[in-house]
């Protein structure tokens, strides 16, 4: 097995008895990625600096948790120095003056930025389809899709040329592509997670959170970015567990919760029946199973598109051509703003835009924005009442595995549709986990965790428990041989 | 026809916090462009807002000091519109829960005393400062970006130019008593925008009002009022409409001239701002800042009728400013005469702080130092001329009077002797004088006067120079 191929734990384990040099790491990572540079994981790499940082390390005392740990950023983090762009035009030649609170937490902890991932652009989109620099493909397969928005953070991981990424999860942006990817994605509870630095795409749903090749990883990279912010003032200080300890207790007596809500048409068949077998396997470790309800599941979908798309018009209104990044040629001030924007932004971008600027406009904000964060509010009232009688709720991921390329994008409905079961927990602010949960002709199919506020280590030693009964985390999707 | 005039003012103010708004940067005016500004108040993607939490107190502070009504709960909104001096292209402000409302500031005229109803006072950021044509295109400085605004807006409750300048007068004078803010016009600390309409009087109705920008002065705030109540009026009597529309003051020719119509009202799309959390302020919070708020003016130049007997005029002028009515107060109760007191300073006091350009808190004459000056006066040890004198030596040197006395020899001569000595010596070397006199000139001796104390070099008392010269010219 090569280098890249093991998980952060492993390799920690190896480091800290010298049996491996952080130089050595990152070569492997760096080998990979030219193998596998077709699948298009990145938007920029930075394999000079990268490794001349890994060399330094070599010498030096272990630094932090990720010590020379080769990580990589979605693109809507800002790095001091580095471009960001959000995978989109308007963005292009915008080099950040500042370096995101979470980047910095990693930097602190000794990992290596490798490189900045490929998205959907502003994080809109559910198939990294979007994207000004094309298209991402599934590490499992080339000819479907990486899900999204954060498909280059997940295929990053998924293929090894990093071994533990960050992504964005507005609707379901982290924990789908994992679902896709085979991978641990992990959705943090809004505020545990600084924002200060992620180009906002809808703020009051927008979380941070890791990609990694199994729990324990998760587990690693979740602690080392978790934690107040004063630059944030959504941030919440709250006690950061020690998770890598917080996974292995165990989860005898833990409530689970099914929702029948999540369990209805629309659902495929395989993917219905890994994630049934799934609850057997957590019930087999020593939870309680018990069905539970969340009436308001249909609204979320509408609701979620509503608020999210009215936060982003107003988000997006900054990129103008005035102060950074694109600027068409205009002969007055309208002018250079409907140019630069209307050759800036992708499709899927305007479209968002166009929707939320119709549901603030001041004729319509009481039908759609004001209905919309009262139904938000009874959405979050399901979760308060479910995890009155449960501890962890249990759904798929995704209603489905991977998709073809291009199988969606004529049809957004369709498209939004495929956040279905992930959208609720950012509309309630709770952290929700998804991890592979078995193969369907080949494709992994991805089981979420969703669970209280603050309560990500329950959900992490729910996913540790099931992780030990099965091994679909150590299959790798790409091979060397 | 008559008409009556319905004026409504709101004043943009800038809060004297050391940072801005929601960032750590500097406030400080006069810094060259862009060197105060940082990625969050550069709207830079991915940055957030943090909420200044001494702007908050500061508004409070002065809600609470007009009677506000003010919330315990602070929520913050988005007012998105595309401008290229705002940054992110919406503004940070306060929609539907400002943290004030209603309240009001009180004014007088013409001896009426008048309270102006308030409709809010709400808390939001300033946007940069666009400058044109340099090297033929448009620059943005983005230094003032992000300062800490509080919005004040009367109700149309002002019903003539000259109450407008009340106003004005009023709320800032309060606003400089609070220590809220500088209210420097110059540096743009206080900017106010002026709503006008006419209706025929007895009419409730109010009529199509007028926006007038650009004022950058009380002054120009009444001479543009009472321009534009005549444009209106000669308007509707001449069977025209008014137009609502922004109109500018052009201070050179003196005339409001249309900037743009304001038919099509803006959709700014309001929305609760998703970055900040609602802040919320209990009683605890409000009694502390309550307790931070001084002796308002209004009340004060009440007392200072009642008190110290001062007359209205006096009154307003010591209560104009807190640092003055402070000082006034300090002097007075040393044991003088507040009306003595008032008359220095009112005198050579303001005299001297306006030549020198300095603040009242930076006058080196300390108020038992004025208080010693008159009592010296009264005691007949200085005459009211030489103290004059002494007291610029004070405002210079910072010396006690007593010192300045000393140093320069100034006690008045009130020893008989001596001045008789002074008046024969005189006498004697202007005989020219002295036959004037005789011959029946009488104003020679008011001459004579002036010579003696020219002698003693404005040392003798005049009280005594007059007596003495009567009875020695009598004797002649």
């Amino acid at each position: 097995m090569e280098i890249c191929d093991k998980t952060i734990h492993e390799i920690k384990g190896m480091l800290a008895k010298k049996e491996i040099l952080p130089s050595e790491i990152m070569k492997s990572a760096l080998s990979r990625m030219e193998k596998t540079g077709k699948f298009a994981s990145f938007i920029k790499t930075f394999p000079e600096e990268a490794l001349k940082y890994a060399e330094e390390q070599d010498s030096a005392p272990l630094k932090g948790i990720l010590s020379g740990i080769p990580v990589a950023i979605k693109d809507n983090m800002c790095i001091e120095g580095k471009e960001t762009t959000c995978a989109s035009h308007i963005l292009r030649g915008f080099v950040a003056p500042y370096t995101a609170t979470v980047v910095q937490r990693l930097l602190n902890e000794g990992a290596i930025v490798i490189g900045k991932t490929n998205m959907d652009e502003f994080a809109m989109g559910s198939s990294t389809e979007t994207s000004f620099f094309g298209n991402t493909l599934n590490p499992w397969n080339k000819d479907m899709v990486p899900g999204g928005s954060s498909g280059g953070s997940a295929t990053s991981v998924s293929l090894g040329e990093a071994l533990g990424s960050l992504g964005s999860d507005t609707g379901g942006s982290i924990r789908q592509p994992a679902s896709l990817c085979g991978l641990v994605g992990l959705k943090p509870t809004y505020g545990r997670v600084s924002r200060y630095g992620l180009v906002a795409f809808a703020s009051s749903l927008d979380q941070i959170g890791p990609f990694a090749k199994d729990v324990e990883d998760a587990a690693i990279l979740l602690k080392a970015i978790s934690g107040y912010d004063a630059k944030d003032s959504t941030s919440v200080n709250a006690e950061v567990p020690d998770y890598p300890e917080e996974i292995k207790k165990g989860i005898k007596g833990l409530r689970i919760g099914v929702p029948g809500e999540y369990f209805l048409e629309g659902i495929d068949d395989e993917v219905g029946v890994c994630v049934r077998k799934a609850i057997k396997d957590l019930e087999h470790c020593g939870a309680e199973v018990k069905n539970i309800s969340l009436p308001r599941t249909e609204y979320a979908v509408a609701t979620y598109y509503i608020i999210a798309t009215a936060e982003a018009s107003s988000n997006l209104a900054r990129y103008d051509g005035v102060h950074y990044g694109l600027r068409e040629k205009a002969g007055n001030i309208i002018d250079l703003y409907k140019k630069t924007r209307s050759a800036g932004f992708g499709d899927e971008v305007k479209r968002r835009i166009i929707l939320g600027t119709y549901v603030l406009s001041s004729g319509y904000y009481d039908a759609y924005y004001l209905k919309a964060q009262k139904v938000r509010t009874l959405i979050k009232e399901d979760f308060s009442k479910a995890f009155g009688e449960v501890d962890v709720i249990v759904t798929p991921t995704s209603p489905t595995t991977a998709w073809k390329i291009g199988e969606k994008t004529d049809d957004p409905l369709k498209m939004y549709l495929s956040d279905i079961y992930t959208i609720s927990a950012n509309l309630a602010g709770i952290p929700a986990v998804s991890l592979n949960c078995g193969f369907s002709a080949g494709l992994p199919v991805g089981l979420q965790l969703q669970a209280a506020h603050f309560n990500e280590a329950v959900l992490l030693r729910t996913a540790y428990a099931f992780e030990q009964m099965n091994d679909y985390h150590k299959k790798r999707a790409f091979s060397e041989k | 026809m008559e008409y009556e005039i319905v004026i409504g003012l709101e004043v943009h103010v800038q809060l004297n916090t050391l940072s801005k708004m929601f960032c750590g940067c500097s406030t400080k005016f006069g810094a060259e462009p862009n060197t105060q500004t940082c990625p969050v108040c550069l709207g830079l993607p991915g940055v957030l807002p943090v909420m200044n939490e001494e702007a908050i107190r500061l508004t409070v502070k002065t809600g609470l000091a007009f009677g506000c009504k003010v919330s315990n709960f602070c929520k913050f909104d988005r007012k998105n519109y595309y401008y290229p001096d705002l940054p992110k292209n919406y503004q940070i402000s306060q929609y539907d829960k400002p943290l004030n409302v209603g309240g009001s500031v009180p004014i007088r005229i013409k001896g009426e005393k008048k309270a102006i109803k308030l409709t809010r006072i709400h808390l939001e950021e300033d946007a940069g400062k666009l400058v044109h044509n340099i090297c033929g295109g448009s620059g943005v400085d983005l230094n003032r970006t992000g300062l800490p605004l509080m919005e004040i807006v009367s109700e149309p409750d002002i019903q003539s130019p000259d109450e407008a300048y009340a106003y004005l007068v009023s709320l800032k004078q309060g606003l400089k008593y609070l220590g809220v803010s500088d209210c420097n016009m110059e540096e743009g600390s206080l900017r106010c925008d002026a709503n006008i309409s006419i209706r025929p009087k007895g009419v409730l109705q109010l009529g199509t009002k007028t926006e007038i920008k650009n004022l950058n002065s009380f002054a120009n705030v009444k001479k543009s009022l009472e321009y534009e109540a005549k444009r209106q009026e000669k308007a509707l009597g001449g069977g025209e409409r008014i137009i609502q529309e922004t109109r500018l003051w052009d201070a050179v020719n003196n005339k409001t001239v249309s900037m743009r119509s304001k038919e099509e009202a803006h959709d700014y799309r309001y929305f609760p701002e998703p970055d900040l959390v609602p802040v919320v302020l209990d009683d605890e919070y409000f009694r502390k800042v309550a307790g931070e708020i001084p002796e308002m003016p209004d009340i004060r130049y009440e007392r200072f009728i009642a008190e110290y007997k001062l007359s209205e005029y006096d009154a307003g002028v010591m209560t104009s400013d807190r640092d003055l009515a402070d000082f006034f107060e300090e002097t007075s109760k040393q044991g003088v005469d507040p009306k003595k007191v008032a008359n220095w300073i009112m005198g050579d006091f303001l005299k001297e702080i306006n030549t020198a350009k300095v603040g009242i808190c930076d006058v080196k004459v300390k108020s038992p130092d004025l208080a010693s000056l008159i009592k010296l006066i009264d005691e007949g040890t200085i005459s009211g001329k030489i103290a004059k004198d002494v007291f610029a030596e004070m405002f210079v040197s910072g010396k006690k009077p007593e010192t300045v006395i000393r140093e320069k020899g100034l006690i008045q001569i009130s020893d008989e002797k001596s001045i008789e000595g002074v008046i024969e010596s005189v006498l004697k070397s202007n005989s020219k004088v002295v036959d004037d006199y005789k011959s029946g000139k009488k104003s020679a001796a008011g001459f004579m006067v002036g010579l003696i104390m020219k002698a003693s070099k404005g040392k003798a008392n005049p009280k005594l120079v007059n007596e003495l010269l009567k009875k020695k010219l009598s004797g002649l």
